[in-house]
């Protein structure tokens, strides 16, 4: 119980310091009405804006004014689109977990089946060639795969779209794209995970036994390479959400990867610290999942911290 | 006069090391040998970019637009892989912007080391609280997608070749920290560090000279781990159109602006993508067997 709630408050300050680096970093480049006015504004007006965002008050006073807000909800509006950053977040978050979803969820069917295997017949032909694919998916920078792809299957053999967000044949290969490189992962590290359980004392035992060897493999070392394998699986969202951005700047897939994308080279500083905050609550979120899980699978972790 | 001894005792197995070094590479595989011919083909190609690029790789020209490389139609005269949607060499600007990624990739990768060295050995050296708010920040790093905070630096300070760099080389240093702390702590209560410090040697001096060179070789390790890291973190960042401007091109925004032509003009997009596809793969496959071979006291840490 202590374990978890260290991870939480730990969660908890990492948050904290991401908003705080976000707000000062924002600060620091300089005024928002500069970059909504680019013409300038005369004295009333500069002011009558300046006192609308709050900018006439302290840097502390301007912190804790935003810390507030993030509270209640109201993370600001977009300097170039004149609206609630959450609105259009709102609009374009269904493709990114469509995309994500379906990726992560591909590379899991694929990549732990193909790793376990991979692991327990070791010297196959068959073996050699999956750990080819998956060191390939590991060395090809994913958007480099993408314009491979893009290539091959529109500009060739036009079976796919180039680009765009419209029906489901679209998200196709910037779904294949993406869990390339998860399932290259998923493969690699489930193989090395097993590996390593197959090795122990325990499994040669139960071999011994005289055990079947689905039951020696299913029920004593998958259960214990479960382990890894899980906290591998959260670190992997926090990993793939850089490619996500590319993955959806490639393919132009109107996501909130491209959305942050955007929001940087425009200087767009709310689309920016919104999308940021958001992406990192994710990713704490997914960090701390994993520690529950692994509470759950290993009642070592419990006992230890 | 310890120093002395010191040195002298050191010289053997190192020797030894360099030796076994060279033994293995003849050992190894002909994918490997192969990938090193590569990989010095490519630092070469890019130390001798201005020597060997055909082209002003900025030089534009209206009329030699869009040209295709060497056996297509409309190929022009001297322009082996064709020209980009400007009319610039393509084959100009592929080397020099193999020399612009490798030279941010080294000089990044090195601001990394240096900066997760220094993080490393304090937190190792010190301890106690100094330690644990460093591994905290280890942690966030590690945590949080660096993407995304290259991205707020970009917004924030622009899109300059300097602070490029810099955000660049703040990308890998938690890994250098991590290692080299556990390398200290190894050594820390070590008899001769203990020695040393009986005769009374200040922590500069301990550190100087007497643990830095012990630890030298996993940092040197981890570093040619890191130049790949980072040239994969360059290339998608330029690709993204948050790094280098134009003109000044490396492979991954050369890349980016191709990604546009690939309908009508694959060859400006493709060039750039196949190049850093070797360049990635001939790091990760010497990358792998770099571990394997060298990395005995690595793993141990790890």
């Amino acid at each position: 119980m202590n374990f978890i709630i260290m991870r939480v408050v730990r969660a908890v300050l990492t948050m904290v310091l991401v908003v705080t680096a976000v707000f000062f970093a924002s600060r620091i480049s300089g005024n928002p009405i500069d970059i909504m006015f680019p013409e300038g504004l005369s004295p009333e007006e500069y002011a009558f804006w300046e006192n609308y965002f709050g900018l006439d008050k302290s840097y502390f006073q301007q912190y804790l004014a935003y810390f507030r807000g993030l509270i209640q909800g109201n993370f600001g509006l977009s300097l170039t689109e004149f609206r609630p950053v959450t609105e259009i977040y709102a609009e374009r978050l269904p493709n990114t977990i469509y995309l994500f979803g379906s990726a992560f969820l591909l590379a899991l069917a694929v990549g732990l089946p193909l790793g376990i295997y991979a692991a327990v017949n070791r010297d196959k032909p068959i073996t050699t060639a999956i750990m080819a694919v998956a060191f390939f998916g590991y060395a090809i920078p994913n958007y480099i795969l993408a314009i491979f792809m893009i290539l091959i299957f529109s500009f060739w053999l036009h079976l796919m779209p180039s680009s765009g967000n419209m029906t489901w044949v679209h998200f196709v290969m910037p779904t294949v794209t993406l869990a390339m490189a998860m399932m290259a992962w998923n493969i690699r590290f489930t193989r090395s995970a097993m590996l390593e359980i197959l090795n122990e004392d325990f499994v040669r035992t139960a071999r011994a036994k005289g055990l079947r060897e689905v039951v020696v493999i299913n029920k004593h070392a998958l259960r214990n390479a479960m382990i890894p394998i899980v906290s591998n699986l959260g670190l992997q969202v926090a990993g793939f959400v850089g490619w996500v951005v590319l993955v959806e700047a490639v393919f132009a897939l109107e996501g909130i990867g491209a959305l942050i994308v955007r929001g940087a080279l425009l200087r767009d500083f709310a689309v920016l610290q919104f999308g940021i905050i958001v992406w990192a609550a994710v990713v704490i979120a997914a960090n701390l999942i994993v520690d529950f899980i692994y509470t759950l699978l290993d009642p070592r972790v419990r006992i230890v911290k | 006069m310890a120093n002395f001894e010191m040195n002298k005792s050191d010289a053997a197995p190192r020797q030894k090391a360099t030796q076994q070094y060279f033994k293995s590479v003849q050992d190894s595989s002909w994918l490997i040998k192969f990938c090193f011919i590569l990989l010095g083909l490519l630092i070469a190609v890019a130390l001798l970019a201005p020597l060997l690029a055909p082209h002003d790789p900025n030089a534009q020209s209206l009329l030699s637009r869009l040209r295709p490389p060497i056996g297509f139609d409309r190929y022009k005269e001297g322009f082996l892989v064709g020209t980009d949607e400007l009319g610039r060499d393509l084959l100009s600007r592929l080397l020099y912007g193999l020399r612009f990624t490798l030279l941010i990739a080294v000089i990044g990768s090195i601001i990394s080391m240096i900066i997760g060295s220094v993080i490393g050995i304090i937190s190792g050296f010190v301890g106690g609280i100094v330690d644990n708010l460093l591994m905290g920040l280890v942690d966030i790093q590690i945590a949080f997608p660096f993407t995304l905070m290259a991205l707020l630096a970009v917004a924030v300070f622009g899109t300059d070749l300097t602070i490029f760099v810099i955000i660049i080389g703040l990308a890998d240093w938690d890994k250098y920290a991590r290692v080299v702390r556990g390398q200290i702590i190894a050594i820390r209560e070590a008899p001769y560090i203990d020695a040393v410090r009986v005769t009374g040697a200040g922590p500069y001096r301990i550190i100087r000279h007497h643990m830095l060179p012990n630890i030298a070789s996993p940092i040197i390790v981890l570093w040619t781990f890191g130049v790949s890291n980072v040239i994969l973190l360059e290339s998608s960042l330029s690709f993204l159109g948050l790094g280098v401007q134009p003109p000044t091109a490396t492979l991954g925004s050369m890349t980016g602006f191709g990604r546009d032509y690939l309908a009508s003009y694959p060859h400006i997009g493709l060039a750039p993508a196949l190049m850093i596809l070797v360049i990635a793969l001939v790091f990760l496959l010497l990358g792998d067997w770099l571990r394997d071979t060298l990395d005995v006291r690595l793993k141990r840490q790890t």
